[in-house]
Formats: structure tokens, C-alpha cells, sequence
């Protein structure tokens, strides 16, 4: 029983933070229609700028709220320059310019920060609470990485649902073109898009990271899971990629907990969701291809 | 919605009467690729009244409205809003301009609700009073039912009417229409073009409207102007036009 609830906490914490870099695809799939491979470079990115101002003295609040404004204006700036001029082109343009996006950032870290494995601290211990004689199996860190999750995807809903901004922003992402006659500023809320997407890719950089060890490429296996948790969601929609990313989480941490060997199973398991779920429903749990249609 | 734009609306009321013109459009070229979709159309829409561009399908009615908006941009030629050269205006400055462009296929955007589809279309004027949205609504009883529903849910009537009501939020000047009958059944039709010409006749809005329903456009419009091949083939009266009957035959099809 100790050891179902451990995997399940562990479970649900690495599965918000899946959903947090499923959410950020989700963001940019949803208003230009590109696959944001650089996704995981511009969070990579993100995360070393926190180290350094941490290393340099900096309290790790003051380095996480640098690191997410950078995030944004990096978000916003490629997709302003480099993004504009492929977008409603071909899609394979896009993809090759994210793909290359990915491996020059990462190359552009390496030089700036150095390639070494470096730890990257956490704001919390990662040791249980202790109630009474026994440690439940909820770490500060657990609830920090919850909480920080669910507080941001609640300040998205809030943006799209109830603000100025967040309407235009939908209405850009779901009709670029009557939203220009309508005199909605698209480029701009494209921009944006970008910016806030960004933000939540770099935030889930940031807690993978804590209490383990950055390097130029440490978010690669997180895009691997990003990308399932987000073709599981059906890559359209928000609360899937949330969805997504816990049942990613929990299926991913219950192969390694209870199969033999499961730890070596993780990659093969996610992929193989990929499969299953391209093959049983291609447009994802929570598709709305049919309204899109309609 | 007239006392918004003051003075422009009070001009173009007694427009109806002297019939200056509020959109002017000069030897417009248009291409689609290696297709020249407009060949040199010259025409003006008049201030408080209705005009209809008829002709076939692949004349150049879409392409026309496409372009005064800016959406394609022209090889050559002018589009001119009172007075104003829009030829090279941003798409997304056009309504600011007064200009509301309800594009082919309705232009509703079906994942967002049906208010939420009305506020989009208020969004550049900044904070517009409720009392605004609710007359679109007493205009349309019948997506009031449906305000909370998602706009893909409607029908082609209520999707129209819709679009008509969000394109009245932007308060423009003219209103461009590209093919409203379009799918729609004859009596939702007649409801819809006696609506336009209501708020023609009361408020002295003003229309550009392109039909391949001729005999529908011809009966509420005030001007006809037919499209053959992306030129001008003739500009009447709407009841001229009507009574043509051998013009009715070769280009309008009824």
C-alpha cells in the first residue's frame, strides 16, 4: 500500500509537469498550427539562466521569475522573427525550423553555460512529512510542483476565459482570418501565444530540473513525454494535455515501480502509447475535430 | 448604433437622398496566382443605399470583396473610402475604418460561443455597453436562445444572422456581404434581406452585397452590377436590371 501511494505521488508530480510541457505545445499547436520542437531548448535555455543568477547569489524566487519573463520574451521574439515568416506555409517548413531551432539553442547553451552536468537546487526538501510515527509519502517539493502547475494552468483558464486578450487570442487561434476582418490584431496575439507558451514550457524546465542535474540536452526525454502526454490529449486541447500528461505520469512510474526492470521500460512505454493511441483514436482523447468539422 | 459615429451617420443619411458615393472602387486588377481573378472593376457603393454584385460562379464576386478588404491584395487599381485611399490599409484597420466584411461561408468562429462570437466582433472599439449587444439580440430572438451555446452548434439561418448582428457591433459605415443566401432556405432568405433593408432605410447604413441569388440581391437592392469574367459587364437601377430580360438570361441565370 506505502509503496502504490509513493508511485502514485510520484506519479501525478512528474505527470503535471508532463502536462505543463504538454500545455505549451497545446498553446502554440492550437494558434499557428506548428509542433514547437524547440520547446524543450527554449526551457533548457530558461533553466541555466535561473542556475547562473542561483550560482551567482540570487534566491531561487528571484532566478524562477527571471527565468519564466525570459521564457516569455524568448517565446515571443522567435516567433516574431523566425516563426512569422514560415507560419500558413508549407508545414514541413515549420517543423524544420523548430527542428533546427532546437538543436541550435541547445548547441548556444552549451557555449554560453558549458556542457558539464550541473545540480540544480529545489526550494523544498524532497523528504516525506512525517505524521505522528510514519512519513506519508508527500514531499514539499511534490505539492510545490502541484501547486505551481495548478496555479498556472488556472491563470491561463482565467486569461482565455475571462479577459479581453484571452477572447482575441482564441478568436485568433480559431479564425486568423475573420478575426483580422473583425480588426483583432492576429500577428500580435500570435506573439503573445508564444510568449505565454513559453512561460509554461520553461516553468516545467525549471521543476524537472529541480533537486537534479541540468545540462544542455536534460529536456529531451521530457519533449519525448511532453509530445505523448500531448497526441494523447488530442494536441487541440488544453485540459487533455493535462489529462495526458497524469496518465502518462502515472502509467510511466507504475511500469518502473512494479514491472521487473520497469525503469528500463519507460521510453518504450511512452512510445508505445503513442502508438496505441495513434492507431485507436488519432485524434486524441479529448479531440474536437468533430466540432472543428462541424 | 448611428448616434456612435455622429456626424458620419448623420451624412450618410441624407446620402439616400443624393446618392454620394461611400466606396469607390477604381480599375481594380486581382490575381490568384497565373488566374486573373478581376480584370480593371470599376464601381462605387452609395452611401444609404443597397448594391448588388451579381454574376456566376468564378466571376470575381469573392475576389472582388477579398480585395477591397485586403485580404488579396490588387495587381493595380484603387479602393477608395469616402475619399479615404484603403487600398493598402491593413486587413485589421478596415473596420476600424467602418468598413465590416462578412466573408464567403459565413465567417463564424464555431468553437467559440455565440456571445463570445458578438464580443469578438466589438473587441477594437474597447469596452462597448451591454445595451449594444442586447438590441443585436432583439434583432435576432433567435440566437438570443442560443447565446451560450457553441457557434457550430447553429444552423446556416442562425449562423448568418449571427455573423449580420456581429458585423453591426463594429457600428461600420458599410456593411460588405459576400453571398448570404447562400445554403439558406427562401424564407430565412426574404427575413434576412428585409432586415438589411430595414437598417438601410432607418439608419442609413450602407451595403455591398455580392449574390449569385440574383433574383433574391435584385429584389432589395437599390444598384445592380454585373460580373462576367472579373469585368463589369453593366451597372443599372436594381429594377432596370430586373426588367432586362435578356441580360437576366445571359448573366443571371433566371
Amino acid at each position: 500500500m506505502q509503496q502504490f501511494l509513493n508511485v502514485t505521488l510520484t506519479g501525478l508530480t512528474q505527470g503535471m509537469i508532463y502536462a505543463a510541457f504538454a500545455l505549451a505545445l497545446v498553446l502554440i499547436w492550437r494558434s499557428t498550427r506548428i509542433v514547437n520542437f524547440a520547446q524543450g531548448s527554449m526551457a533548457a535555455a530558461t533553466a541555466f539562466i535561473a542556475l547562473a543568477l542561483i550560482q551567482a547569489g540570487w534566491s531561487y524566487w528571484v532566478a524562477l521569475v527571471v527565468a519564466l519573463a525570459s521564457g516569455f520574451l524568448l517565446g515571443a521574439v522567435i516567433e516574431r522573427v523566425i516563426i512569422r515568416p514560415v507560419e500558413g506555409g508549407p508545414e514541413l517548413n515549420a517543423v524544420i525550423v523548430t527542428l533546427g531551432l532546437f538543436v541550435a539553442i541547445q548547441a548556444l547553451i552549451a557555449i554560453v553555460f558549458g556542457s558539464s552536468f550541473q545540480s540544480f537546487p529545489t526550494p523544498f526538501g524532497v523528504r516525506g512529512f512525517t505524521v505522528g510515527d510514519t512519513t506519508i509519502p508527500v514531499t514539499p517539493t511534490s505539492l510545490y510542483v502541484i501547486g505551481s502547475v495548478l496555479i498556472t494552468m488556472g491563470l491561463l483558464v482565467a486569461l482565455f476565459r475571462f479577459t479581453r486578450v484571452g477572447l482575441a487570442m482564441r478568436a485568433s487561434a480559431f479564425g486568423q482570418e475573420v478575426a483580422r476582418l473583425l480588426g483583432v490584431k492576429v500577428g500580435r496575439m500570435l506573439t503573445l501565444g508564444w510568449g505565454l507558451a513559453a512561460v509554461v514550457g520553461s516553468l516545467s524546465g525549471l521543476l524537472i530540473a529541480g533537486g537534479g542535474f541540468v545540462f544542455p540536452a536534460y529536456m529531451d526525454s521530457l519533449i519525448v513525454f511532453g509530445f505523448v502526454a500531448a497526441v494523447l490529449g488530442g494536441l487541440d486541447s488544453p485540459i487533455g494535455a493535462v489529462v495526458g500528461g497524469l496518465i502518462l505520469g502515472l502509467a510511466l512510474n507504475y511500469v518502473s515501480g512494479y514491472v521487473p526492470r520497469g525503469s528500463a521500460l519507460v521510453n518504450i512505454t511512452a512510445l508505445a502509447i503513442l502508438i496505441v493511441v495513434l492507431l485507436v483514436r488519432p485524434g486524441g482523447l479529448f479531440s474536437s475535430a468533430t466540432a472543428r468539422r462541424a | 448604433m448611428p448616434e456612435a459615429h455622429g456626424s458620419t451617420a448623420a451624412s450618410a443619411g441624407t446620402a439616400t437622398v443624393a446618392g454620394t458615393s461611400l466606396l469607390d472602387v477604381q480599375g481594380l486588377t486581382s490575381s490568384y496566382g497565373p488566374v486573373r481573378a478581376l480584370d480593371g472593376v470599376t464601381l462605387s457603393a452609395q452611401a444609404g443605399r443597397i448594391t448588388a454584385v451579381l454574376g456566376a460562379n468564378g466571376a470575381g464576386k469573392t475576389t472582388l470583396l477579398r480585395t477591397i478588404s485586403g485580404l488579396v491584395r490588387p495587381d493595380a487599381g484603387k479602393v477608395v473610402l469616402d475619399g479615404e485611399d484603403i487600398t493598402k490599409a491593413p486587413v485589421e484597420a478596415m473596420v476600424g475604418k467602418g468598413m465590416a466584411h462578412v466573408p464567403e461561408g459565413r465567417g463564424v468562429i464555431a468553437e467559440l460561443t455565440v456571445d463570445e462570437n458578438l464580443r469578438v466582433g466589438s473587441l477594437f472599439r474597447g469596452k462597448v455597453p451591454q445595451s449594444e449587444f442586447d438590441r443585436v439580440y432583439d434583432l435576432f430572438p433567435r440566437i438570443a436562445e442560443r447565446r451560450d451555446n457553441h457557434a457550430h452548434t447553429l444552423s446556416g439561418g442562425e449562423r448568418q444572422m449571427l455573423v449580420i448582428g456581429r458585423a453591426l457591433l463594429a457600428q461600420p459605415r458599410i456593411l460588405l456581404l459576400d453571398e448570404p443566401s447562400l445554403g439558406l432556405a427562401p424564407r430565412i432568405v426574404a427575413q434576412i434581406f428585409g432586415l438589411l433593408r430595414q437598417l438601410v432605410d432607418a439608419e442609413g447604413l450602407s451595403v455591398l452585397l455580392v449574390e449569385q441569388n440574383a433574383r433574391s440581391a435584385l429584389s432589395v437592392a437599390d444598384v445592380g452590377v454585373v460580373l462576367n469574367l472579373g469585368k463589369v459587364v453593366v451597372t443599372d437601377d436594381a429594377r432596370t436590371l430586373m426588367a432586362d430580360e435578356g441580360l437576366r438570361h445571359a448573366y443571371l441565370g433566371f
